[in-house]
Order: C-alpha cells, then sequence, then structure tokens
C-alpha cells in the first residue's frame, strides 16, 4: 500500500515532466504543424545555461530565472534564423530541417562544453523530504506536481482570456480565417514558440534538479517522450498531450514497479510496446484529432 | 484612375492558382454608402475576387486601392487593420470556441473596453450573440452561425465589409433575415460588397452590380438596369455592356 502510494506519487512527478514537454512540442505541432526535435535541445540550453550560473555561484532564484530566459531566446532565435521562411513548406522539409537544427544544436553543445558530464550544483534543498507514516517524500516531487498543476491552470487562462491566446487556440483551428480577424502571422509564430520555449525551460529545471549532469544530448530521451506522449493522446491537442504524458509516466513506473528487475533494461521498449499497441487501437491518439494540411501564411 | 469618393478601387485585378485563372484584368469601383452586389455562377471567380481583396488568394496582377491606400502588397492582417473585413464563404466560425470569444476575435486589435462597448452596440441588432454567447459556436444552427459570422465581422466597425454567399444553404425563412440583417446594415449606412447566389434578391437590395462570368466582367450597371434575361446572358459569358 504505501509502496504503491510512492510510486503513484513518482509517477505524478515523472508524468508532470512529461506533461510539460509534451506541451511544449504541442503547442508548436497545433499551431504551425512542424514536429521540433529541437525541443530536446531547447532543454539542454536550459540545462547548460543551469549548470554555468550555478557553478559561478548565482543564487538559485536568478539562476532558474536565467535557465528559462535562455531556453526562451533559443526557441526565439530558432523561429527567427530556422523557421520563419518554411511556414509554407512542405511536412517533410519541416522535419528535416527541425532534425538538423536538432543534430546542429548538439554539434554547438559538444564544441562549447565537451562530451563529459557537467555536474550541475543543485542546492540542497532539492533532496529535501518528509515522512508520512513509514514513507519518504520529496519535496521535489511535491513541488513538481504543484507548480506543473499551477502552469497547465495559467496557460489554460492565458488560452480562454487574453486576445493573443484566443489567437493561438483559433489559428490551430483555422490558421487562414485567424489572419482574418487582424491578427499579425508573425505574433502567432513568435507567441507559440515563447510559449514552447518557456515550457522547455521549466520542464528542463524540473528533468535536471532529478537527473543532476547535463551533456550535449541530455534534451533527446525526454525530448522523445514528449513526443510519444503527444502521439499517444492525439497529435495537436493540448489537453490530450497532458493526459498522454501523465499516462506514459504511469506506463513507466508501472512495468517497473510490476516487472522483475531482468526486465529493466527493456523499460523502455516494453513502455514502446504498449504505445504501438494503444496506436494500433486508435491511429490518430487517444483523443484522436482531425489533422488537415493548409496554408499558414 | 480612382475617382472621387471610391473607398476601393481595383484595376486589373487577376488571380490565378497555378494554371487556373479565376480572375481575369478585374476593374471595380465601390463608393463609400453604396451596396454593391457581384455576381456569376459556379466557380466564377467570385469568391476569389473577395480573396484577393484581402489577400488571401494568390494575385497575379492589379492593383488595389482601399481609403486612399494602395494595399496592393500588404499582409491579410494590415489589410484588415486598415478597415476591411470579410464574411468568408462558409462562414468559418472557430467552431470549439464560444460565440463570445469569436466576437472577441473579430475584434483582435481592439482593448478590452473598447471590445465591451462595440460588442454591447451589436448585440441589439443580433440577439443571438448576446444569448448564446457562451456556446459552442460549433453548435449553433446555420443561421445562428451567419449572423454571428457577420456581427464578428462588423466589431472592428470596417469601412467596407466584404459578405461572401451569407445565404448559402439557408433555409428560405433564415435567408429571410439574413437579407433583413443586410438592409438594416445599408440603412445605417455601411458599405457593402456582397456576393449571392440569389441574384433577384441581392439585385433587390443593391445599388450597382457586377456579373462574373469565367473570371471576366461580363456586366456591370445600376442594380435596377440588370433584368432577368441580360443577366442569363452574362452567366453564359455573352459579353455585353448595360
Ligand atoms: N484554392 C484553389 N486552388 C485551385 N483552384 C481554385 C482554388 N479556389 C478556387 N479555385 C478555382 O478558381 C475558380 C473560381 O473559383 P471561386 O471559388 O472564386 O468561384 P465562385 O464564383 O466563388 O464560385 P461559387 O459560387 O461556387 O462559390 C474555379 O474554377 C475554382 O475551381
Ligand atoms: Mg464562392
Amino acid at each position: 500500500m504505501q509502496l504503491a502510494l510512492q510510486q503513484f506519487i513518482n509517477a505524478l512527478s515523472l508524468g508532470s515532466i512529461y506533461a510539460l514537454v509534451a506541451l511544449g512540442v504541442a503547442i508548436l505541432f497545433s499551431i504551425l504543424r512542424l514536429a521540433n526535435f529541437a525541443h530536446g535541445e531547447l532543454m539542454t540550453t536550459a540545462g547548460f545555461t543551469l549548470y554555468m550560473t550555478l557553478a559561478s555561484g548565482w543564487n538559485w532564484v536568478l539562476a532558474v530565472i536565467a535557465a528559462i530566459a535562455a531556453s526562451v531566446v533559443a526557441a526565439l532565435i530558432l523561429e527567427r534564423v530556422a523557421y520563419r521562411r518554411l511556414r509554407n513548406a512542405q511536412p517533410l522539409t519541416l522535419l528535416m530541417t527541425s532534425f538538423a537544427v536538432s543534430v546542429a544544436l548538439q554539434s554547438i553543445f559538444l564544441l562549447t562544453f565537451g562530451a563529459r558530464p557537467k555536474g550541475i550544483e543543485l542546492p540542497a534543498f532539492v533532496d529535501a523530504s518528509f515522512r508520512i507514516g513509514g514513507m519518504r517524500v520529496q519535496w521535489l516531487d511535491i513541488a513538481i506536481i504543484l507548480i506543473t498543476a499551477a502552469i497547465v491552470f495559467g496557460l489554460t487562462l492565458f488560452l480562454r482570456k487574453t486576445v493573443i491566446g484566443l489567437a493561438l487556440r483559433s489559428a490551430a483551428d483555422d490558421f487562414q480565417t485567424t489572419r482574418l480577424m487582424g491578427v499579425k502571422a508573425n505574433a502567432l509564430f513568435v507567441g507559440a514558440f515563447v510559449l514552447s520555449g518557456m515550457l522547455a525551460g521549466i520542464a528542463a529545471l524540473f528533468y535536471f534538479a532529478t537527473v543532476p549532469n547535463v551533456v550535449p544530448s541530455s534534451g533527446f530521451e525526454p525530448m522523445l517522450k514528449g513526443f510519444i506522449a503527444c502521439v499517444i493522446g492525439g497529435l495537436g491537442s493540448l489537453p490530450a498531450a497532458i493526459v498522454g504524458g501523465f499516462l506514459l509516466a504511469f506506463l513507466e513506473v508501472g512495468s517497473d514497479a510490476l516487472l522483475s528487475d531482468n526486465f529493466s533494461p527493456y523499460l523502455d521498449a516494453i513502455v514502446f510496446l504498449i504505445a504501438i499497441v494503444i496506436l494500433r487501437w486508435r491511429p490518430g491518439g487517444i483523443f484522436g484529432v482531425r489533422l488537415t494540411a493548409e496554408q499558414r501564411v | 484612375m480612382a475617382t472621387q469618393g471610391a473607398i476601393l478601387s481595383i484595376a486589373g485585378l487577376s488571380v490565378s492558382y497555378g494554371t487556373v485563372h479565376a480572375v481575369r484584368q478585374l476593374d471595380m469601383e465601390i463608393s463609400e454608402g453604396e451596396t454593391v452586389v457581384l455576381l456569376g455562377a459556379n466557380g466564377a471567380g467570385k469568391s476569389s475576387t473577395l480573396n484577393a481583396i484581402v489577400g488571401l488568394a494568390p494575385r497575379s496582377g492589379g492593383r488595389l486601392v482601399f481609403a486612399g491606400e494602395d494595399i496592393t502588397r500588404k499582409p491579410t492582417e494590415a489589410i484588415i487593420r486598415s478597415g476591411l473585413a470579410l464574411v468568408p464563404e462558409g462562414r468559418r466560425l472557430f467552431s470549439n470556441m464560444t460565440v463570445r470569444e469569436n466576437l472577441r476575435l473579430g475584434a483582435a486589435a481592439l482593448s478590452t473596453v473598447e471590445f465591451d462597448r462595440e460588442r454591447q452596440a451589436l448585440e441589439d441588432m443580433f440577439p443571438i450573440t448576446r444569448r448564446r454567447a457562451h456556446e459552442q459556436a460549433g453548435l449553433l444552427s446555420g443561421g445562428e452561425q451567419q449572423q454571428v459570422a457577420i456581427a464578428r465581422a462588423l466589431l472592428a466597425r470596417p469601412k467596407l465589409l466584404l459578405l461572401d454567399e451569407p445565404s448559402l444553404g439557408l433555409a428560405p425563412i433564415i435567408v429571410n433575415t439574413i437579407f433583413e440583417i443586410i438592409a438594416e446594415l445599408k440603412r445605417r449606412k455601411v458599405t457593402i460588397l456582397l456576393v449571392e447566389q440569389n441574384a433577384e434578391r441581392a439585385l433587390s437590395i443593391a445599388d450597382r452590380a457586377y456579373v462574373l462570368a469565367q473570371g471576366r466582367l461580363e456586366l456591370s450597371g445600376a442594380a435596377g438596369s440588370i433584368n432577368a434575361t441580360t443577366l442569363e446572358k452574362a452567366y453564359l459569358g455573352e459579353r455585353e455592356h448595360a
């Protein structure tokens, strides 16, 4: 019972991270039909920023702000340099570009920081925990879960109450008609990239707080999980991305708990297999959404 | 070039989708306060003309001057912000958003205070936008959706309202409602360019008419000067000028 509760908290915390990554991926996909593989490198950018600032003695609050800011700035640079000219490109062109951008960024990290893992000097409170009954709970997990809930709430308000938020939603549904409302296409793209960058930065904070060292390829695994979460939930829908993130985490934690230790090296393979079965059953994801190819600008 | 009082003047407009020439060398002029109707058979190029005016259809030639400003090379959002509004064919409401949210987007450039003022001013003319404000737009009937779409376009107080087949697919009694709304807008001196299949009704409400056939201007003149015979000839593309 206690163990189950502990696993439940683990899964919620891991699911929060996956949900944040999946949300960041889904925002760009829903509006631009862009599968941004470089989302992982946005997270890595935040990771290296965290490493550098903490290593040079910054206050952790400032380091956190710097990490999120770095990820947002990187997202804006990607928009401007790599994707702005490709708004009406074929899906395959977009896919190849996003792949190339991801590899290019990893090379830049490699040249700048080398291949050796950089240990992030996390503040001590990250390891703090408390006990309920015989169960030990990490404050970090509680913080991740609560902050993620607050972010989802804030994002929902933003998308419902502000004009740019409404426009981001309507653009995902019908881009042309959104422009017909006088909404600037550039504002939509920049808005989407800023949101995506922010989500990548926050997800990176949580991710590197649980895995406190960063290498050039650090972002790949969480990015992959985020994409799988999106696909399981249903590509292009934000609520689906959140559900997909939690589902993936529960699959992972559940398989790990239920299977014997002999299987742990194959955990990812097992989880992906389950994901494939889900997609065989519902090819559009659990909340299968319709996708239309239409001109963006 | 542009005559005095013309709010929109179109000179030599052509629209091509690859090898399909949807509009060829169209000249057109609309004066302030006028209600102008654009007629033509299916595929004549009516929607392409409206879409080209707001920069959504690919223009392959021509010049557009709106309210004294050359808008030929402007992006859609800049054209809309300079005072044009289009109610597109098929209404194109954001179906999974509420009626109120649809209206808010129609006034994207306005502040919340301005929006609330304009919205309240419109609610008497379009009671549906008050009564069903918080329902999903996609759940409304076709006629209700059309009213929301027109209200959405009017929110920014456009200098020229483009309506693309507002009666399309609606029951006859609802069509009456829509034409009453257009008549009311005309009384309020809103400048309108109306595309319609229902030629008879459209001509009865309009000041002037243009008729397209296969992308070419076939006929133009005062609405009263166009009768069934001249119209039929024009639809078939037998050139004649009233
Ligand atoms: N996006 C597009 N791509 C290719 N061809 C198009 C496109 N839109 C319209 N056309 C073609 O351009 C021509 C004019 O179409 P348009 O929609 O402007 O006509 P319309 O007068 O509005 O017709 P309807 O009364 O059916 O709405 C048609 O031959 C149509 O097939
Ligand atoms: Mg049409």
